[in-house]
């Protein structure tokens, strides 16, 4: 059963890859700031739904893919997490 | 039809809306999903009280007013309102950061700005100490045209000015911010007569009727909104207002355009192909679209392909044209795009209401088929850039018998049946996502970051994300700064659209011979260093 600290480590490995390449990892916590802070623009926003979709095999709904949901890993996590099947 | 007949000679562009209202005063005029719609004559009689609040405030002929407010009715009848009033509505970004909205409002001296209470503390806070603020007419908050209505009807009665006269068509109807290069965005202004002879060109070309469904896509600020907005009202049609979280979402975009039964689209390309790629179209009924028009940046034929094969029938127009000119070429894509097909498609040619020509750097004509800057003339051009008048007279020149000449900075070469292809600009101006932006405006704000030392941008051009925006910086010693830190510093001061994507650091950056930053060697550096 993936728990969200676990979800929140692959979270936060893709987007220092995908939208934060040569960022020290320790810059990037659980609470940084992804959409508000320019890190997550719409296409990223977007980027990131289908790698949450594809990797936890999850469906975000459209309207959930907001700032509410999506502003730190924290919130991603708690999201993904909240999505799977519970056991 | 009485409305064709009688403004097809209109000058003043709130003459639109009331003809319309004369007309169709039941006419539903605007739908803003999830708060209502208003009908023409609704509409009319709002931005009559919002005009008569304007000219109590000591709003006159001239003035600039400015609009700080989302996009919704109430918007819509505060810019009518304000042109009434002879004034020119200057727009600003709802989501910029208020530091760049409130230096658009001083900049442009507006004697009044319309706005609602989430952005008022902002732009207080951030409006220059050592200029007037303007007077803020707050809404409580927009939708509907309720709010705006609430706020004109707290104030009590009003003066009734003595004689309401038509703006004369070259007054200013509008100032539109666009990236300037040398660091602070530049106001293009735009006359009443160059918006009506491009919306009377649109007319004749996509000929829409009272039953036509106009979407708003673009946000107020973007020059597309004047063909949205105005060709709309001066036809009593429909325009439905597509907020800016469903604008950006293809989905909940894909799933409005079928529902509100659009039948004339108007948007970046890049929309189109998020929207080709993750709309779902096939799911959706489409069958109300009839038009599909597109401007602001080169559409890759993929894309637009894909789009054709999803919505094939309908009729496909490439517009192009800077803020200065508004839309100034056009081209229809044909019905079969061919497989091997990868050039993009022409910019087309000139509009009837204007005139072209591709001139070498003597400021010649050039033959056809050899490439040169493309140049406009004529009834849509702009007046100048707000209080700059070095930068407006380069960006004109006087040919021999007198004419005045915008020259677009665009590099582009006319072909035998007279259309242009696009090659590339002039300048250090690219288009991210259908914005302007000039690599200088985001270099001149790195510099502002105080470990900043040497910063130079550098657009590339991407696969995936249409355009990357690299930034490579040299810092002062021991303090490199963190790319997060970096890009949260740029999104307080840029729009969104303009914040790099990448940040590359080097010891110091390289120098050409003549010590200026060696450009061509940062375009070269994929980063991996």
């Amino acid at each position: 059963m993936t728990d969200t600290s676990a979800i929140s480590r692959d979270v936060q490995g893709y987007i220092l890859q995908e939208f934060l390449p040569g960022e020290n990892p320790d810059n990037l916590t659980e609470s940084t700031a992804l959409i508000t802070g320019g890190i997550l623009d719409s296409i990223g926003t977007l980027k990131l739904v289908s790698f949450l979709q594809e990797k936890y095999d999850i469906k975000v709904e459209a309207h959930e893919a907001d700032v509410d949901h999506f502003n730190t890993i924290a919130d991603i996590a708690s999201y993904v997490h909240s999505k799977l099947p519970k056991a | 039809m009485l409305l064709s007949g009688l403004n097809r000679t209109r000058e003043a562009l709130n003459q639109f809306l009331d003809d319309s209202a004369h007309v169709r005063p039941e006419g539903v005029a605007i739908e803003e999903p999830g708060c209502g719609e208003i009908s023409y004559r609704d509409l009319a009689n709002l931005s009559d009280q919002l005009y008569r609040r304007l000219y109590q405030l000591g709003v006159r002929p001239g003035d600039r007013v400015g609009i700080y407010l989302r996009k919704s009715i109430d918007a819509v009848a505060s810019l009518f309102g304000i042109l009434k009033a002879g004034a020119a509505y200057v727009p600003v970004d709802p989501s910029a950061p208020a530091a760049r909205n409130a230096y658009i409002l001083n900049d442009c001296a507006v004697k009044v700005v319309i706005t609602q209470q989430c952005f008022e503390k902002g732009f207080r806070a951030e409006a220059r100490l050592d200029h007037e603020l303007p007077h803020l007419l707050v809404l409580e908050a927009t939708g509907g045209g309720s709010f705006l209505k609430a706020a004109l009807e707290r104030e009590g009665d009003l003066v009734l000015p003595e004689t309401t006269t038509l703006p004369s068509p070259d007054d200013l109807a509008y100032v539109l911010y666009t990236s300037g290069s040398t660091g602070a965005p530049k106001g293009v202004t735009l006359s009443h007569r160059n918006a009506t002879s491009f919306i009377h060109w649109c007319s004749e070309i996509f000929d829409p009727s009272a039953a036509e469904r106009f979407s708003s896509h673009a946000p107020f600020h973007f020059d597309l909104s004047i063909l949205d907005i105005f060709l709309a009202i001066k036809h009593g049609a429909t325009l439905i207002l597509v907020e800016e979280e469903t604008g950006k979402s293809p989905a909940l975009l894909s799933h409005l355009i079928a529902e509100k039964r659009i039948s004339i689209w108007y948007s970046t390309p890049s929309i189109l192909s998020l929207l080709t790629q993750h709309g779902k179209i096939k799911d959706h009924d489409y069958s109300a679209l009839r038009v599909i028009l597109f401007a602001g940046e080169v559409f890759p034929v993929k894309h637009l392909r894909t789009l054709k094969t999803l919505l094939p029938g309908r009729k496909y127009y490439n517009l192009y044209g800077p803020t200065e000119t508004n839309v100034c070429t056009f081209y229809q894509i044909p019905d079969r795009i061919p497989e091997e097909q990868t050039q993009p498609f022409p910019i087309g040619k000139a509009c009837a209401h204007l005139q072209t020509k591709v001139v070498g750097e003597d400021g010649q004509p050039v033959p056809i088929g050899n490439e040169g800057e493309l140049c406009v003339s004529g009834s849509a051009v702009m007046q100048c850039y707000w209080n700059l008048p070095e930068r407006t007279a380069e960006a004109f020149f006087k040919d021999g018998s007198g004419k005045r000449w915008y020259k677009t900075g665009d590099i582009v070469w006319e072909d035998a049946d007279g259309n242009y292809t696009y090659v590339a600009r002039k300048d250090r101006m690219v288009k991210k996502r259908g914005y302007r932006v000039e690599l200088g405006e985001i270099e001149t704000c790195l510099y502002r970051h105080p470990a900043v030392k040497e910063a130079a941008v550098v657009a590339r051009p991407d696969e995936e994300n249409g355009l990357l925006i690299n930034a490579f910086l040299s810092y002062h010693q021991g303090n490199r700064p963190s790319i997060i830190g970096l890009k949260g510093f740029c999104t307080a001061n840029l729009p969104s659209y303009m914040v790099p994507d990448r940040f590359f650091f080097q010891e110091s950056l390289p120098k050409t011979s003549t010590d200026k930053i060696d450009y061509q060697k940062l375009q070269t550096i994929d980063g991996n260093t």
